[in-house]
Formats: C-alpha cells, sequence, structure tokens
C-alpha cells in the first residue's frame, strides 16, 4: 500500500496531477448545475408571474397590441 | 440567402488570410522558434556561438559519460557529428546514455560548458518486459534508430 | 442543422442525452482511473510517471478539441446567426480553458522529474499557453459589452482568428526541433504507446468527452433559461410602460 503510494518515489508528481483533476472537473461541473438550478428557477419564478399578467391585459384590450 | 452567403465568404476568406498570416510569420521566425542547435549545426558552424548562451541537443554517446568529482563529461550526437560537454550540477532522472539530452550553454574552444541539462525523450510508451524481449529478439527500433549499448 | 437551431428542440434532445453521457462519462473514468493507477504498467524508461501522461494527454486533446469545437460554433453563429449556435460555443469555453490549465500543470509536475525543469518556451509549450490565453480572452470578451449580441459578436471572432493555433499546437514538434518529444498516438505508423497503456489513455479520453457533453448541455439549458428570462423581463419592462403611456396619449388626445 505504502509502496502504491510512493509511485516508484514519484508520488509527489503523479498524486497532485490526478488531485488537480479530480478538482478542476468537480468545480466546472458543480458550478454548471448551481447556474442551471439558479436560472430554472428564476425562470419558472418569473413565468408564473406571467399568466395574470396577460389575463389582466386580455381583460383589458384598451391599450394597443404591442 | 445572399447575406449568409456574404458571410460564409467573409469568414472564409478571413480564416484564410489569418491561416496565410500566421504561416508568413512563423516561417519568418523558424530560426528563432528552433529550441536546440544539433552538434551538426554547432560543428560546421551554421550557427554563430562564440559567446553566445545557445542549447545544443542531441542523444548522449554511448559509453562517453565520465564523472570527474563534481562535474560530468559526456558527447552529444547527432550521427553525423559530436559535440563533447562538461557540466558539473544535477542530471535529471531521465539522463541516460543513448537518450535524448538538451544542454543550455557556451561553447569554449570546443567544449560546450553546460549550465543546465534537461532530459528530451523519445515517443514510445512501453512496459520494461515489452522493451526488453523487443531488445532480444532484435527488434529493438527506439533511440533513434541505434541500438545503444545499454540494450545490447 | 436548422433543425437543432430551435431551442424548445435542443431542450429536448438534451434531455435524451444527457442520462447516458452521464453514464458514460462515470463508466468511463471510472475504468479509466482504475487502468491508470492499478491494471497498468510502469513505462522502462519513465517508471511510475508514465501516469501523469493519462491525464495529460487527454487533457491535451480535450483543449484542442473544445477550441476546435467553439470555433465551429462560433463560425455557424456569425455566418447564419443562430442563436444555439453562440450559445453553445459560450458554453464550451471554460471546459476548454479548464482542461488547456489542466494539461499545463500537470505537463510541469511530469516535466520536473523527467526533463529536469517544470517549463521551458519550446514551440509545444508555448503555443499550449497561447490556448489558454486564447480562452480567457474569449470569455472576457464575450462576457465585456453591455449588449450581449456586441460581446458574443466579437469573442466569436477571436475564436476564429486563434483557431490557427490548433494546427500549431499539433505539429509544432515535428516543424520545429522542442524539447517536448513528437506525438506517440496520432502519428504515420500507428501508435508508439504500447496496448497496456492504450488502454487507460482511450478510456480517459472518452470520460473526458463524456464530461464535457454532460456539462455542455448543463451549462447550454442555463443559457436558454437565462436568455428567455431577459426576454421576459424585456417584454414586462415593456409591457410596464405601454399601460403608462397610452393613458397619458388618450388624456392628450
Amino acid at each position: 500500500m505504502t509502496e502504491f503510494f510512493a509511485m516508484g518515489g514519484y508520488g509527489a508528481f503523479v498524486w497532485p496531477s490526478y488531485v488537480l483533476a479530480a478538482v478542476v472537473m468537480i468545480a466546472v461541473l458543480a458550478a454548471s448545475i448551481r447556474a442551471v438550478r439558479a436560472r430554472e428557477a428564476e425562470l419558472e419564478a418569473v413565468q408564473k408571474l406571467r399568466p395574470g399578467r396577460q389575463r389582466r391585459r386580455d381583460a383589458n384590450p384598451e391599450p394597443e397590441q404591442t | 440567402m445572399t447575406r449568409k452567403q456574404r458571410r460564409l465568404y467573409f469568414v472564409v476568406l478571413g480564416l484564410l488570410a489569418v491561416g496565410a498570416a500566421a504561416a508568413l510569420v512563423l516561417t519568418a521566425l523558424k530560426e528563432d522558434i528552433v529550441f536546440f542547435f544539433s552538434p551538426t549545426e554547432i560543428v560546421e558552424a551554421k550557427v554563430p556561438t562564440e559567446g553566445r548562451r545557445i542549447r545544443l541537443g542531441g542523444l548522449v554517446e554511448t559509453g562517453s559519460v565520465v564523472k570527474e568529482g563534481a562535474s560530468v563529461r559526456f558527447t552529444v550526437t547527432d550521427g553525423a557529428h559530436a559535440v563533447p560537454v562538461i557540466y558539473a550540477g544535477i542530471l535529471p532522472d531521465l539522463f541516460r546514455e543513448g537518450q535524448g539530452v538538451v544542454t543550455e550553454g557556451r561553447m569554449d574552444k570546443g567544449t560546450f560548458q553546460a549550465a543546465e541539462v534537461l532530459a528530451k525523450h523519445d515517443e514510445n510508451y512501453m512496459p520494461k518486459e515489452v522493451a526488453d524481449s523487443l531488445k532480444k529478439s532484435g527488434q529493438w527500433q527506439g533511440d533513434g534508430g541505434k541500438t545503444p549499448e545499454a540494450a545490447k | 442543422m436548422h433543425r437543432f437551431a430551435n431551442p424548445a428542440r435542443f431542450l429536448r434532445i438534451a434531455a435524451l442525452i444527457q442520462p447516458w453521457s452521464v453514464a458514460v462519462a462515470v463508466l468511463a473514468l471510472g475504468a479509466g482511473l482504475w487502468f491508470s493507477l492499478f491494471a497498468s504498467p510502469a513505462d522502462y524508461q519513465q517508471g511510475e510517471t508514465v501516469r501523469i501522461m493519462y491525464i495529460h494527454v487527454p487533457s491535451a486533446w480535450m483543449g484542442m478539441f473544445c477550441y476546435t469545437a467553439m470555433a465551429v460554433f462560433s463560425a455557424m453563429a456569425l455566418i447564419w446567426k443562430h442563436p444555439l449556435a453562440d450559445l453553445l460555443a459560450r458554453a464550451t469555453a471554460p471546459v476548454g480553458a479548464a482542461f488547456t490549465f489542466v494539461c499545463l500543470v500537470t505537463g510541469a509536475l511530469w516535466g520536473k522529474p523527467m526533463w529536469g525543469t517544470w517549463w521551458v518556451w519550446d514551440a509545444r509549450l508555448t503555443s499550449m499557453l497561447l490556448l489558454l490565453f486564447l480562452y480567457l480572452g474569449y470569455m472576457a470578451l464575450a462576457d465585456a459589452f453591455d449588449d450581449p449580441e456586441r460581446g458574443q459578436k466579437a469573442a466569436a471572432i477571436l475564436a476564429l482568428v486563434g483557431v490557427v493555433n490548433v494546427p500549431i499546437i499539433k505539429w509544432s514538434v515535428d516543424w520545429w526541433n522542442t524539447l517536448h518529444q513528437p506525438a506517440s498516438v496520432v502519428k504515420m505508423g500507428g501508435p508508439a504507446i504500447d496496448a497496456a497503456m492504450m488502454v487507460p489513455l482511450i478510456l480517459m479520453a472518452v470520460g473526458f468527452k463524456a464530461y464535457w457533453v454532460v456539462v455542455l448541455i448543463l451549462r447550454a439549458r442555463a443559457e436558454i433559461a437565462g436568455a428567455k428570462l431577459r426576454t421576459l423581463r424585456m417584454a414586462q419592462i415593456h409591457a410596464a410602460g405601454q399601460l403608462e403611456q397610452p393613458r397619458a396619449e388618450q388624456g392628450g388626445s
């Protein structure tokens, strides 16, 4: 086991490579997931408000169409 | 449609222009992009060497490595010509006879005084057993096409 | 091509692809790690440091692949004005930049013990560093303008100009002498890597590509939602303005 982590004396170079790749890939993935969740939740919230607006506009046909 | 076509031609022409410009610049800079000079270029004086800090690259000639106290002497060859090198310092782990090397330093009376030695490896990757069996069966083609002493 | 330009259709296709790309990424990276660290031999010259290759080389491929994809998407955006093409180019950039960064750092970690130096300014290393700067420039430019369309157009032009760097990276080791060794996998006369080392290399490369698809779809979804939000907000501001203005006009007439 110790031999495996030593990597023939090059453990100080091999392990940081793998750790760096893992950290960078997880960070990019996590940031992307956070962005999707935030934006899609926001969009849903705004869309929930919209039908109300539209009905109000329909009820009052006085203002000219866009 | 015509506007799209015009934009398509514009992008293609732009790419061609940028590509041509890059090719011209790289051709003009060819000498400067070269990372090291070969022993032939230095021996035949194709590059000015006196007093200039330059890089010399090639294979470490097999059997040429001699330790002299704190410093080490070896010969860098490209098959046609060889340049003797003297160096005092830590050699990289991959520094071996028959392997590639790039040294930085100055020419001094026919000897290259190296301030830095870097190892350059080839593009072949294989486990030790495969290398051994290739050497045994005489199919060895690594190390610049020549069989190094260590492999015989 | 235009069939995919519709965001709703893209989202439907993306939803179908996503579970598969997640599965491929997890399986390929899992198997790739197993082979990279346990089930592959040490190199006859470089010993255990050859294991850095299974991160370094697929990362380098991703850096070049993502840039090429970004340039193709940018060309489609400039020529055909696909809103989706712009969005996919923007979604690819951070992934490419991340892998280019990983490639450069793992290269240094490999260079120190083997070559004897962290970094040299040879053609291969320098052109790869330029690739990272191109990614950073693209991302900065895409966000630099208040009008997102203008920023996107400037960034797309940068992506296209910078694409000449990709073949330079690939063939730098053949055109000039460098400290970096020539190509091992994609070369004339077949790869110079033993089959036992090819397995982890290919697995990691497949895993990285699948990871790119996963992240691309996620980021594209976020961008589409963001674009919809912008349109909705604009419509709201517009509608709010119109509710007040007609009254004033009516009062006037």
